[in-house]
């Protein structure tokens, strides 16, 4: 309807063509009233012109004309510019059908939301979206089990907190298997109280190495571990590899679902690259199963190391990118029955738990617990969902960091802001000079002491955003002076 | 022993019947049967009920006009154009008028289109007269019912009224003409002019193809709550507002622009069909005529309709029950729209979605090509099937005479 009412002007410069003389009469009464009302400074219509000069109108064809003004309601918008002088009521025609015209916009008086109401609206949505999941969602969900390696380190409130609050978002029940390597400490049990999830916090007494191709391999013992658990207490349900700084979607839940036995993802590799890469948009590198157009597993896509061999990072926290293994293991899932002892129609191509892992055998992914990896179903429409992201960002492995990210006691260095609203008060310098000579600052940004304050050039070098620093080292110049 | 017998028997019998009321119950969680006032009526079959014949037209009425203008077969409007090739080889068309019930004119009076598309209804009328002319000359069946049994498609605006600014079709009126057929027309409003008793209102045509290549996976969570996508000010005619859409498009941007329970705006996205799918509230509020096609797009794509249309009277309205599937909104209650839809009680939201999720009320909102049964051309068959059979007054006694052939404007009496 808005085409057709768009149309208009081209329809009516149609009509005036085609209309006879006598309708030359309303422009001209047109152009009368727009001198009018620019030398009386505001519009009003026409109309009232029709209503004080016509004679009284014709009683049969009134019902027919219904170019009948009404009188506005009361909450009239004032806001388009001039008031309009309101004509009085017409003869009222009866009229017992809605009436052509001009009615006035009705506005409430406060129209903005009521909060009672946006409440209301949003326990509708959750009902209707449950009902949704009800109606079109999984159907007899199995539970989950989440396995994840971690440890005690700076960044691991980071990690461990996001992926606790996706985990808490699973709608099917879940199981959450905590391997931490140095056993269990306060930090991570603390953590993991917050969540209202089952957890099971497993203690594995080793430490995590610096080396990242060692922490790699600790990992997967971790992880073995953890499988050891799951057979040994005959845990039933699907087993998700969750790395505890990987991103996950919440589809990744609901696709899992489908496994029968063993199943594979894609994963998209977030291998973070420096600045002076490649300006242009390569495309995100993905890990995962690999499929021929019948959609049958042929294959693995895995990661190209080849562009990052010299700048791969070696130890945990020295800012170069990290590299993924051949095939994580996060990518795969897996049924738990194929680790029980005795489980019906277990298939033969999966080896025995209690051989793997022995003689220092090294389990680089699932693939290893497996005879025959052709059986693996791939999943997320045969590779091409990608359902979660492997990222792996650290502090240096000597970075401290508060014991339960509360400072306690306060800090209590007290640096003036460079703008405050009272006049400038001398300062207590209270704080250590770190170096005497502004020029040869020097930046390290990775040390995440709980006393260090990175310092800045002076005002010889271009201004950085801390005006805090700026203040400080005008102060030395006027010590210094 | 005998009583022993009866008793596994009907044991036997009462576990069959829970079964299959077990069945029933578990598809009726999921949608729910439409009935209307006329009934269980929207599934019926038209084969056999009713046999319809075709006036066969010179093509200077229809085939011409449409190689003229081929976009004619994509604008709200095709309806007509579509229902006649549904007609040509449908099982109801009969090629002996001595035993047909209804009477088909293929006329395409809404093909006359500007540049932008929009049709010009201006020679409408004469064209519509000129088909009368030919079919009461050539053929004795006009004169015989002064077209009691004729029908007649007509889509635009304001149905046989031809004109697209309310005010003139009101003065013009339904076609004179006309006016003992039988009018099929998306045209619907109660106590109007140009909507005439024992009309069928249908659904503007909206291109199925393309909806159905947007849909989306139906487990994706409905997020939005109220969406609109249009005009609430036609700056071009009417830019103080209050003329257009009888100013309730103007109110419901001023009272709920910042409102973030209402996704409302006058953007053109490209995810048009995709967001309705994901929202629970659809508006319908009428512009410059009610009706619009963002009804059936709302029903295709699982949307509740609300409707602000005072009077509105909408598709098929005996055979399905819109009170029950869509929220009436009456024009002076716009500024209270937020409190009325969520003071809606959730059992009524999710009973509203289970019937906008029955196939068949899909289905019989679209004109699908090749015809599927349950759609829309099944429907209007269904209502003509419904009219039947005709009053004795339909047929005129010898020598009665009703329609004036010189009714009308001046300019109509012109020939085409």
């Amino acid at each position: 309807m808005k085409q057709t009412a768009a149309q208009q002007p081209n329809r009516q410069a149609f009509t005036a063509f085609r209309s006879s003389p006598g309708v030359l009469f309303w422009p001209a009464v047109h152009v009368l009233c727009c001198l009018l009302s620019a030398a009386a400074g505001f519009r009003f219509s026409r109309l009232l012109f029709l209503l004080l000069f016509s004679p009284s109108p014709p009683s049969s064809s009134s019902l027919h004309h219904r170019h009948l003004l009404r009188q506005p309601p009361p909450a009239i918008l004032p806001s388009p510019p001039p008031p309009h002088i309101h004509p009085p009521p017409p003869p009222a025609a009866a009229s017992n059908g809605v009436v052509v015209g001009r009615h006035g916009i009705r506005v409430r008086p406060w129209p903005h939301p009521n909060a009672a109401e946006v409440a209301r609206a949003h326990e509708i949505l959750a009902r209707l979206q449950q009902e949704q999941r009800r109606r079109y969602g999984v159907k007899d969900p199995r539970p989950v089990l989440v396995v994840t390696p971690t440890y005690a380190r700076t960044f691991q409130a980071l990690h461990l907190t996001g992926l606790l609050h996706s985990l808490m978002l699973v709608p099917h029940p879940l199981t959450w298997l905590v391997v931490e390597a140095g056993g269990v400490s306060n930090e991570t049990a603390a953590l993991l109280a917050r969540s209202r999830l089952a957890v099971v916090h497993l203690p594995f007494h080793e430490q995590m190495p610096v080396r990242w191709h060692d922490r790699h391999r600790l990992e997967a013992r971790m992880r073995l571990h953890a499988l050891r658990v799951i057979r040994e207490n005959q845990l039933d349900g699907i087993i998700v590899f969750a790395d505890d700084s990987n991103v996950h979607r919440l589809e990744l839940f609901d696709e899992v679902q489908k496994v029968e036995w063993m199943g594979a993802l894609s994963v998209g590799i977030l291998a973070h690259s420096q600045r002076e890469g490649e300006k242009g948009q390569s495309p995100l590198p993905i890990q995962g199963p690999a499929c021929n157009a019948s959609g049958h597993l042929i294959g693995w896509h895995t990661f190209n190391t080849l562009p990052y061999a010299k700048k791969a990072a070696a130890f945990v926290g020295d800012g170069a990118t990290v590299l993924p293994m051949k095939l994580e293991w996060a990518g795969f899932v897996m049924n738990s029955r194929l680790l029980w002892r005795e489980a019906e129609e277990k298939p033969g191509w999966v080896r025995d738990l209690d051989e793997v892992g022995i003689n220092g055998e090294e389990i680089e992914s699932p693939l290893d617990l497996l005879k025959d990896a052709s059986s693996v179903e791939p999943l997320g429409n045969c590779g091409k969902k990608v359902l979660l992201w492997w990222l792996r960002a650290e502090a240096r492995s000597d970075s401290k960091f508060p014991a339960g990210w509360v400072m306690d006691p306060p800090l209590e260095i007290i640096v003036p802001a460079k703008r405050t609203p009272w006049p400038e008060a001398p300062p207590d310098l209270a704080f250590q000079v770190i170096a005497d000579d502004e020029d040869h600052v020097e930046v390290h940004p990775s040390k995440k002491t709980r006393s260090s304050r990175s310092k800045r050039s002076s005002r010889k070098k271009k201004k950085r955003e801390a005006h805090v620093d700026a203040q400080v080292s005008d102060l030395f110049n006027r010590q210094e002076k | 022993m005998g009583s022993g017998i009866w008793v596994l028997a009907l044991l036997v019998l009462h576990s069959v019947f829970e079964g299959i009321a077990g069945q029933e119950q578990e598809l009726n969680h999921r949608t729910e049967r439409i009935s209307g006032s006329a009934g269980d009526v929207l599934e019926d079959d038209p084969v056999g009920r009713l046999k319809v014949f075709v006036y066969e037209l010179p093509s200077k009425y229809n085939k011409k006009i449409l190689q003229k203008d081929p976009r004619c077969l994509n604008h709200m409007f095709a309806a007509e154009i579509y229902m006649h090739w549904f007609l040509l080889s449908s099982p109801v068309r009969t090629f002996n008028p001595e035993e047909a019930d209804w009477f088909y004119t293929p006329v395409y009076t809404t093909c006359d289109l500007t540049p932008n598309g929009l049709p010009l209804p201006f020679k409408s009328p004469r064209m519509m007269r000129s088909a009368i002319g030919l079919i009461s000359t050539n053929w004795p069946y006009w004169n015989r019912t002064e077209g009691a049994d004729h029908f007649f498609v007509v889509p635009h605006d304001f149905g046989a009224c031809f004109h697209y600014q309310e005010e003139k079709a009101i003065e013009r009126g339904i076609l004179h003409m006309l006016k003992r057929a039988t009018l099929v027309q998306t045209f619907g409003q109660r106590n109007h002019v140009c909507l005439k008793d024992g009309s069928i209102i249908i659904p503007p045509y909206a291109p199925p193809q393309k909806m159905q290549t947007h849909l989306i996976p139906p487990d994706t969570p409905r997020s939005i709550f109220v969406y609109f996508r249009g005009l609430f000010y036609d700056v071009g005619n009417d830019p103080e507002g209050g003329y257009y859409a009888r100013g309730a498009r103007a109110s419901v941007w001023e009272n709920f622009k910042n409102n973030p329970l209402f996704d409302i705006s006058t953007d053109h996205p490209t995810t048009y069909y995709e967001d309705m799918q994901r929202a629970v509230f659809c508006l319908c509020p009428l512009g410059w005529a009610p009706w619009s096609p963002r009804l059936v797009e709302a029903v295709v794509f699982g949307c509740i309709p609300v409707v602000i249309a005072d009077d509105i009277v909408l598709p098929f309205a005996d055979a399905i029950p819109w009170e029950e599937i869509g929220v009436f909104v009456a024009e002076e209650d716009v500024p209270k729209l937020d409190t009325i839809l969520t003071s809606i009680p959730i059992e009524v939201i999710l009973r509203k979605q289970r019937l906008l999720a029955n196939p068949s009320m899909k289905q019989a909102m679209l004109f699908p090509q090749p015809a599927q049964p349950g759609d829309a051309f099944h429907q209007i068959l269904n209502g003509l099937a419904r009219k039947l059979p005709h009053d004795n007054n339909v047929y005129m006694k010898s020598g009665q005479k009703i329609l004036n052939w010189t009714a009308g404007p001046v300019g109509d009496l012109k020939p085409w």
